[in-house]
């Protein structure tokens, strides 16, 4: 174990304090990632990108900053940001999957063609996963691409793509190698949402927005260059989205946000003038969630540090999500009753204004629960937990009753 | 630049793991919980020739002079074996009580003696941690009288340390005039209480060189609070540990019940709450030696944070087992009571708690 700021490190917090005091007038609000980044997102983006404190290790011919990779770093610049509640910049679904997977497992064209837009924000990505058929048992997947003259033709349909409505391309799991068994028939494409024949029809939830939809395809020709290794690896490729995915969805600092945020309330006098923060039941209430808070965040430094160094953590990685996800509803559950019944107020603005608090704090809450099932439902994590990192037994496959599949 | 342990430190955790299980099969463990002392001669000497008696006296008194990482490591492996040994208190938090407050010569006495494992030193923290139980003495003329209760590490002690209210600490021989040691079996047979009676007690030494006696005692109370963590880091890893096997070898409808998803969950509930459980112990013992500014908040929220998930584990650890761990033959409950001791010591979670509120500045102490 060995924390020591060196020099430099200390010099960096001073430096990204001394930028936040300088621009945080510039920051959007945090959270978002469920609307397309405004003008203020995609500027306060390159600026973070400029100064290293957004894709910091992602190498510089890709469009990243090119550190090289610092636990102490990171953690530095994460600490700022929540400590100051300033946007640590945008977190979507092609930042957060798709680029990491494609530094993974990509091509060195694949890289350098949609890293950079991707990390600046200026290109959007959906993720073309489940169906109707298939949710938690993904690689039942039955979307079909068939190849014809240099394309693959896509016809099927995908359920939950949240962003599809905005998204600019889509990274899609689909049946290419139907005599092949499950796993090993499926590919991964990158293709456009231009495209002709794809159709989106949102999906309302229940924060009455449409933040999913359905996405149906209809004889969708994309170049079969357009894809992520080779046919039948698509399984392989989603796993990789998947692993990255579900440290996006456990990220401490998000953690981290939500608790300060719900601190800064409780120090807020209320109506008769006192604070909640001095009453020793809410006191608590608040800090049993902040020494959970610590355990998941030194627990995601002894993970990058893993990482760094080329250790698969194995159950301390399959953890992350379920325990993450949770967490995050119960610290929205708190915030929801520090704010009490002027918290009820509800008006979310759709995609043009940002959600005044009351209605972003009841919005999170409830759409934590979309994020307990989505990305592999807490069912699945408990399953992964068990069996790949517990090593229990899988659950013995029971007989389909004739006529369903 | 790395978040994790060294090479050394897994395997001295690993080297120290082994020997106690060579040591403390299960029938050997329950003869030795029979007494309630504590205390075993012959452990206490095979703990001392693998270095733990001096673990954290500086090499200058005769130790090994290693961190508070370290002996959170040492103490996990204790609580993994439910071992009947002096640690917290007798080998952690004397050591710092000597280092924070004692002079030159006092450590010159008394941690050399510490780091032989003849001084064995039972530590009264009460009132200060907000243990339960009497805790009123009186120094007067340089002679103390009065009552303090749930010593840690008293069974079979060779010298008590009382803390006064003002944070200073008397070192008092166990079996001096005026001294009259009462030791309390707890529900955890594998550690004893202490309660002392003083009458005109005449201490062997005064700990009071720290120019802020209080805040030295609170050091002196993290470092505790942090071993206690890991002790129950320890323990229920064990029940985890031990849950996980059996799920994976007892057979019911045909199937070994770790298949069926109701029993996988529980294992998989116990994984996901206590796996971060490792890093934050980590991060609570390195911040004692390493980050001052944070050495108060974290110990406190490693202690509190770890009752509560031991006390989770250590239910469903047993429900696992069915009948069988509740019974005394598998022998889980060693570490279901090691769990309960480590929650009420030093302090229970909601007061660990206010003092990490107290530790950040939220609320007045």
């Amino acid at each position: 174990m060995d924390l020591t700021l060196t020099p430099k490190h200390r010099a960096l917090r001073e430096e990204v304090d001394a930028f936040i005091a300088a621009h945080r007038d510039a920051a959007p609000r945090p959270g978002g990632g469920r609307k397309r980044p405004d003008r203020k997102a995609l500027d306060w983006q390159a600026l973070l990108l400029k100064h290293g404190y957004f894709a910091r290790t992602i190498p510089r011919e890709y469009g990243g900053f090119g550190a090289p990779h610092d636990v102490i770093e990171l953690a530095i610049i994460a600490d700022a940001f929540s400590r100051a509640g300033i946007s640590p910049g945008i977190h979507n679904q092609g930042i957060s999957m798709l680029v990491p997977t494609l530094l993974e497992v990509g091509t060195e064209e694949q890289k350098r063609r949609w890293i950079g837009p991707t990390i600046r924000g200026e290109t959007i990505w959906c993720q073309g996963y489940s169906e109707p058929g298939s949710g938690s048992d993904l690689a039942a997947a039955q979307t079909r691409a068939a190849v014809e003259d240099g394309h693959f033709v896509i016809n099927g349909q995908k359920i939950w793509t949240s962003s599809a409505h905005f998204a600019d391309m889509m990274f899609l799991l689909c049946r290419t190698e139907p005599d092949k068994s499950k796993h090993a028939g499926l590919s991964y494409l990158l293709l456009p949402m231009s495209a002709p024949g794809i159709e989106v029809r949102p999906l309302r939830t229940m924060t009455g927005r449409a933040e999913f939809n359905e996405t149906f395809f209809t004889d969708v020709r994309v170049p079969v260059d357009q894809i992520v290794m080779g046919r039948g690896d698509g399984w392989h490729v989603a796993n990789v989205t998947l692993k990255y995915e579900r440290m996006l969805l456990g990220d401490p600092n998000k953690l981290q946000q939500r608790l300060e945020a719900t601190r800064r309330m409780m120090e807020q006098p209320g109506a008769d003038g006192a604070r909640l923060l001095d009453r020793a039941e809410w006191r608590d209430r608040l800090l049993r969630l902040q020494g959970e808070v610590i355990a998941a965040r030194n627990h995601n430094m002894r993970l990058l540090t893993e990482t760094a160094e080329g250790v698969d953590s194995g159950l301390g990685r399959f953890i992350v999500k379920y325990h993450g996800t949770m967490l995050a509803h119960r610290l929205a559950s708190l915030a929801l009753d520090v704010m009490g019944s002027t918290g009820l107020l509800y008006e979310p603005q759709g995609e043009v204004a940002e959600d005044d608090p009351a209605t972003t704090w009841q919005i999170d809450y409830m759409y934590d629960i979309g994020l307990i099932i989505g990305g592999g439902s807490s069912n699945i994590q408990k399953n992964i937990i068990g069996e790949r990192g517990l090593g229990l037994p899988r659950e013995p496959k029971a007989a389909v009753p004739a006529g369903r599949n | 630049m790395r978040f994790g342990l060294t090479e050394d430190q897994g395997l001295f955790g690993r080297s120290l793991r082994g020997f106690l299980a060579d040591r403390l099969p299960l029938d050997a463990l329950r003869r030795l919980a029979e007494t309630g002392t504590g205390f075993d001669a012959e452990l206490w000497r095979g703990l001392g020739e693998l270095g733990l008696h001096g673990l954290l006296v500086p090499e200058e008194h005769g130790g090994a002079g290693l961190g508070m990482l370290d002996a959170a490591l040492a103490a996990e492996a204790l609580g993994y074996h439910a071992a009947p040994a002096p640690f917290a208190a007798a080998l952690v938090m004397a050591v710092q009580a000597f280092r924070s407050a004692g002079d030159a010569e006092q450590q010159r006495q008394w941690l050399p003696r510490i780091a032989a494992g003849q001084a064995r030193i039972g530590l009264g923290f009460a009132g200060l941690a907000g243990q339960t139980g009497r805790a009123a003495l009186r120094l007067e003329g340089g002679r103390l009288s009065g009552a303090l209760d749930g010593l840690m590490d008293g069974g079979e002690a060779t010298h008590f340390l009382a803390y006064l209210a003002d944070g200073r600490a008397a070192l008092i021989e166990a079996g001096a005039p005026g001294v009259t040691a009462t030791l309390r079996r707890s529900v955890d047979r594998t550690r004893a209480l202490v309660d002392l009676d003083l009458a005109g007690a005449a201490p062997v030494a005064l700990l009071q060189s720290s120019n802020d006696p209080l805040a030295a005692a609170r050091r002196v109370r993290d470092a505790g609070r942090v071993m206690l963590a890991a002790d129950t880091l320890g323990a229920a890893q064990n029940m985890l540990d031990r849950a996980v096997a059996y799920a994976n070898e007892r057979v019911q409808f045909g199937r070994v019940i770790g298949s069926f998803q109701g029993v996988k969950y529980m294992c998989a509930d116990m994984a996901t709450m206590l796996e971060p459980c490792r890093a934050m112990v980590w991060y609570a013992a390195y911040a004692q030696d390493a980050v001052p500014e944070e050495a108060a908040m974290v110990a406190s929220h490693a202690k509190a944070h770890l009752a509560e998930v031991g006390r989770e584990v250590a239910r469903l650890a047993t429900e696992v087992h069915g009948g069988m761990g509740f019974t005394d033959l598998l022998g889980l409950h060693h570490q279901f009571k090691r769990i309960t001791f480590d929650r009420q010591a030093l302090g229970g979670p909601e007061r660990c708690r206010h003092d990490a509120a107290v530790a950040q500045g939220w609320v007045a102490a």
